[in-house]
């Protein structure tokens, strides 16, 4: 029985660690700025994390068949009640390591989530509602339009599902597209709002996550570094849609970005 | 101390009942509220394992039409996912391994003849099973269960306009939570005071075996945690009945106001994750304890450091309460606080490894019998490091910005507080069924039993991993939206054959329970050659759990092998004693 336990405990952690090390199934291509250090702190984590997996489970196996009762003389188990200078060590061993791996990833989080946008990031507005994402644009002003709850009309499209409000001047350039237009190599400031229930905003390629929440206005910021059209999805259950809530990123040049919302723009007046 | 000991035993003493609803169904006798408990563990199980079957075929198979059921649409998967999780947090993993062996046995192995509040303690169970009703209950009403997900967040749990389901079906499921938070509460209050006061003479802190420290330290967790998901939950039914906006800001539904304004839906995940993630303790603890003491006794030697495990223990229900924010860093909470609660988080990993370090060196240059209830000792090590080895991933907030809300997270908390939970079960019922029951489970049918729930929760569970690595989201009903998530339906496909050939192998176990109760071969006093106080008693255990007398105790719970003693292992019984360590 000890050496059928071993068996199977050692193939199911080969075969396990066998689809991490071939990277059958691994993170989607990066695309931002942020990405080479995610993934890189990322492949770090598993490298230690599997090493320690795969120590542990191969001496559980090995121990299971090497102490096994063999026969009614076997000699008696060691009688131990445990070593505390081993204790010791394996404390500060693991504090160590797993102390020490979140603090080398704490310098990427600040620079993703400590740090605001820079000044002149490319900003859009982006707002969830059960199932679909909205994307705003301040226009040549700079400056965003108000909305009320009261004009929000989603099948009224764009403009009227968030509501903007027409007596305000500064809403008049807002461009608001189901698509996310953004130019490649610049800030991108997010600026994530939702008008019903919680929804996330996930871009994989972005290595770029936040929960949209209702009542507040989260800003945050990625860099694309590819030109190319990437998925969105909502990672937040939002409701009964939550699978089809999805939307596309399309990062272009900044020629092609600027040509764009000129023709949205002529299209508004 | 002695006197107070022995006035609690006179107060706490009660003759056994004579009649059939007073002895099996409103019984004081903590034996039978623990069968109660683990009998209604059981329905919940099976309920919890049949919604998930449904959930694995409608991912692959979306289209198929199940008979009496019908089609499965989007938001009867959601709604079938959100009952699975609660039914299987509350009903399976908080209930069997606590109120269920923590009731019968927490007693016996400290020496005392029943809980210290037997009323109490009645009302504790029933309370929990009218929670259990009240939770069905939802799937019978107009509009159905809710599709909020285990976790409710609200405004979506808020609001009835939110979704199907989110009407009475919602209301059903929050009252039914609120009634377990009561029953969990009084039964925290029995075990902490039944632990404290109630102990034999000789039964000191630190010769209590580790299942005992176990049931106690979950029971102060429950005690703190319990009490913020009822204050959390009347809060979020005033919001759905009342017109509060304890949770809910100013929201529009499909263009129409609500009515509320002001609210914060980060509060609601404060006091849930607050209670969140205690409650993975309060499943996890009691198979530590248990497996902990079974890898002791199957290997006949002592527990490789006692003490650091009581530590370990206790840290990880101390730091248990300052890592809830690693369940919401993306959820517009301050990135310096996730910060804060992200080293929380690594350091709560010590206490973990310590334990795994300890049960290896338990098994280390023993002599190990595998016995079923060692098998799942075995198989719960194997899973425990598994599950915890992702954990360091998603405590870092910069992983955790690819890796939350996808299956990376789903089979993370299902290997850790799922599957190896559940193995704690099992071993607890293979090991005590015959104390229980008077008979030994079959050895035969519990190996092809463990073997196939050992193979086939990985094979489960370890694909979601990659799933996660690659970005598939959890909680969609379908994967024909996404373009990425296309190329991965052939490893869903897998994990849904491996969850039939796992399903039926729960079924064997089924089929044993009841086979063993019946046919099983008599068991002996002490079968498994054990030393701790339930193995000194008559099997079945009498009413007064020792038949008129109250045991002494002399040693420590894990005396095997000791050199020069007449057999491998001394009871806590024993006089003729060795050191005490």
């Amino acid at each position: 029985m000890g050496l059928v336990l071993l068996v199977v405990i050692w193939l199911i952690t080969f075969i396990s660690a066998y689809f991490f090390i071939a990277k059958t199934w691994w993170l989607p291509v990066g695309a931002s700025a942020a990405a080479a250090g995610i993934d890189h702190h990322f492949a770090t984590t598993y490298l230690l994390m599997g090493v320690v997996f795969v120590a542990a489970q191969v001496i559980l196996g090995l121990f299971a068949w090497q102490y096994r009762q063999r026969t009614a003389t076997t000699p008696e188990a060691y009688y131990s009640h445990g070593n505390n200078k081993l204790e010791i060590t394996w404390t500060i061993l693991t504090l160590v390591l797993f102390v020490g791996l979140n603090f080398m990833s704490s310098s990427i989080w600040a620079s993703e989530r400590f740090r605001p946008a820079i000044s002149n990031a490319v900003q859009v507005e982006v707002t969830g509602m059960q199932f679909q994402w909205y994307f705003r644009y301040p226009g040549p002003d700079g400056n965003f339009g108000a909305t009320k709850p009261q004009l929000q009309d989603p099948s009224g499209g764009g403009e009227a599902a968030l509501g903007l409000d027409p007596a305000d001047p500064a809403s008049k350039d807002d461009i608001v597209a189901g698509t996310m237009y953004v130019p490649v190599n610049r800030e991108i400031e997010v600026i994530l709002r939702a008008e019903d229930v919680i929804h996330s905003f996930f871009i994989p390629a972005m290595r770029f996550k936040q929960d949209a929440v209702p009542g507040l206005a989260i800003h945050l910021h990625f860099t694309p570094i590819a030109t190319g059209d990437y998925e969105i999805a909502c990672s937040q259950l939002c409701g009964l849609g939550h699978y089809k809530m999805h939307g596309i990123l399309r990062v272009v040049s900044q020629e092609e970005f600027d040509k764009w919302l000129a023709a949205r723009e002529a299209e508004k007046q | 101390m002695a006197t107070g000991e022995f006035a609690a035993r006179a107060v706490h003493a009660h003759a056994a009942p004579t009649s059939w609803i007073r002895k099996y169904v409103f019984s004081l006798d903590h034996k039978v509220i623990g069968i109660q408990y683990f009998f209604l563990a059981l329905t919940a199980v099976f309920v919890g394992m049949f919604l998930s079957l449904l959930m694995r075929i409608h991912l692959i198979w979306p289209a198929a039409s199940l008979p009496l059921l019908g089609d499965i649409k989007p938001e009867t998967y959601l709604t079938l996912l959100t009952m699975h999780g609660t039914i299987m947090v509350f009903f399976v993993l908080t209930t069997a391994p606590q109120g269920g062996f923590g009731n019968y046995f927490l007693p016996i192995q400290i020496g005392a003849p029943d809980m210290a509040f037997p009323v109490l303690n009645m009302l504790s169970f029933w309370v929990t099973a009218l929670a259990f009703f009240v939770m069905i209950a939802a799937f019978f009403v107009v509009g159905g269960a809710p599709l909020h997900g285990w976790t409710g967040y609200p405004p979506l749990s808020a609001l009835p306009a939110a979704g199907p389901g989110e009407g009475l079906g919602a209301d059903l499921w929050v009252i039914s939570i609120a009634l377990f938070c009561l029953g969990a509460l009084m039964s925290a209050l029995n075990f902490i005071t039944t632990t404290l006061d109630m102990r034999a003479k000789g039964m000191t802190l630190m010769r209590m075996p580790l299942t005992c420290w176990a049931w106690f330290i979950t029971a102060i967790l429950g005690l703190l945690a319990f009490g913020v998901l009822l204050s959390a939950g009347i809060l979020l039914l005033l919001d759905r009945n009342a017109g509060t906006s304890f949770f809910v800001p100013l929201v529009t539904i499909n263009g129409q106001l609500t009515g509320h304004k002001g609210g914060s839906p980060l509060l609601w995940q404060h006091l849930f994750w607050f209670f969140g993630h205690p409650e993975v303790y309060i499943a996890i603890l009691p198979a530590m304890g248990l497996c902990s003491q079974l890898l002791s006794v199957f290997s006949r030697k002592p527990i490789f450091g006692y003490k650091a495990m009581v530590y370990a223990m206790l840290s990880i229900g101390f730091l248990g309460f300052m890592v809830w924010g690693h369940h919401m860093f993306m959820s517009g909470m301050s990135p310096y606080t996730a910060f804060a609660f992200s080293v929380m988080t690594m350091a709560i990993g010590v206490p973990s490894a310590i334990k795994t370090f300890n049960w290896l060196g338990t098994i280390w240059r023993g002599r190990i019998r595998f016995t079923s209830p060692m098998l799942f000792a075995l198989g719960f090590v194997s899973l425990f490091i598994s599950g915890g080895i992702s954990g360091p991933f998603l405590a870092q907030p910069v992983l955790d910005i690819q890796l939350h809300d996808t299956y990376f997270v789903v089979g993370h908390f299902h290997l850790i507080m799922g599957v190896a939970s559940i193995f704690g079960i099992f071993a607890a019922t293979y090991y005590w069924f015959p104390k229980m029951f008077g008979r030994m489970m079959n050895e035969g049918m519990a190996r092809w039993h463990f073997f196939i729930t050992l193979i086939g929760t990985y094979a489960i569970f370890m694909p979601m991993h990659y799933l996660g690595m690659a970005g598939h989201l959890r909680r969609y009903s379908q994967l024909t939206e996404l373009n990425y998530l296309h190329g991965l339906v052939p490893l869903q496909q897998f994990m849904t054959y491996a969850a039939f050939v796992t399903i039926a192998g729960q079924f064997i176990f089924l089929f044993n329970l009841f086979w063993s109760m019946k046919f099983g071969k008599k068991a002996a006093d002490n079968p498994w050659e054990a030393t701790t106080l339930e193995w000194t008693t008559a099997t079945p255990p009498p009413h007064d759990n020792f038949g008129g007398h109250i045991p002494v105790v002399y040693n420590g719970p894990y005396e095997y092998s000791v050199p020069g003693a007449p057999r491998d292992f001394i009871m806590q019984t024993d006089p003729a004693t060795v050191k005490a360590h």
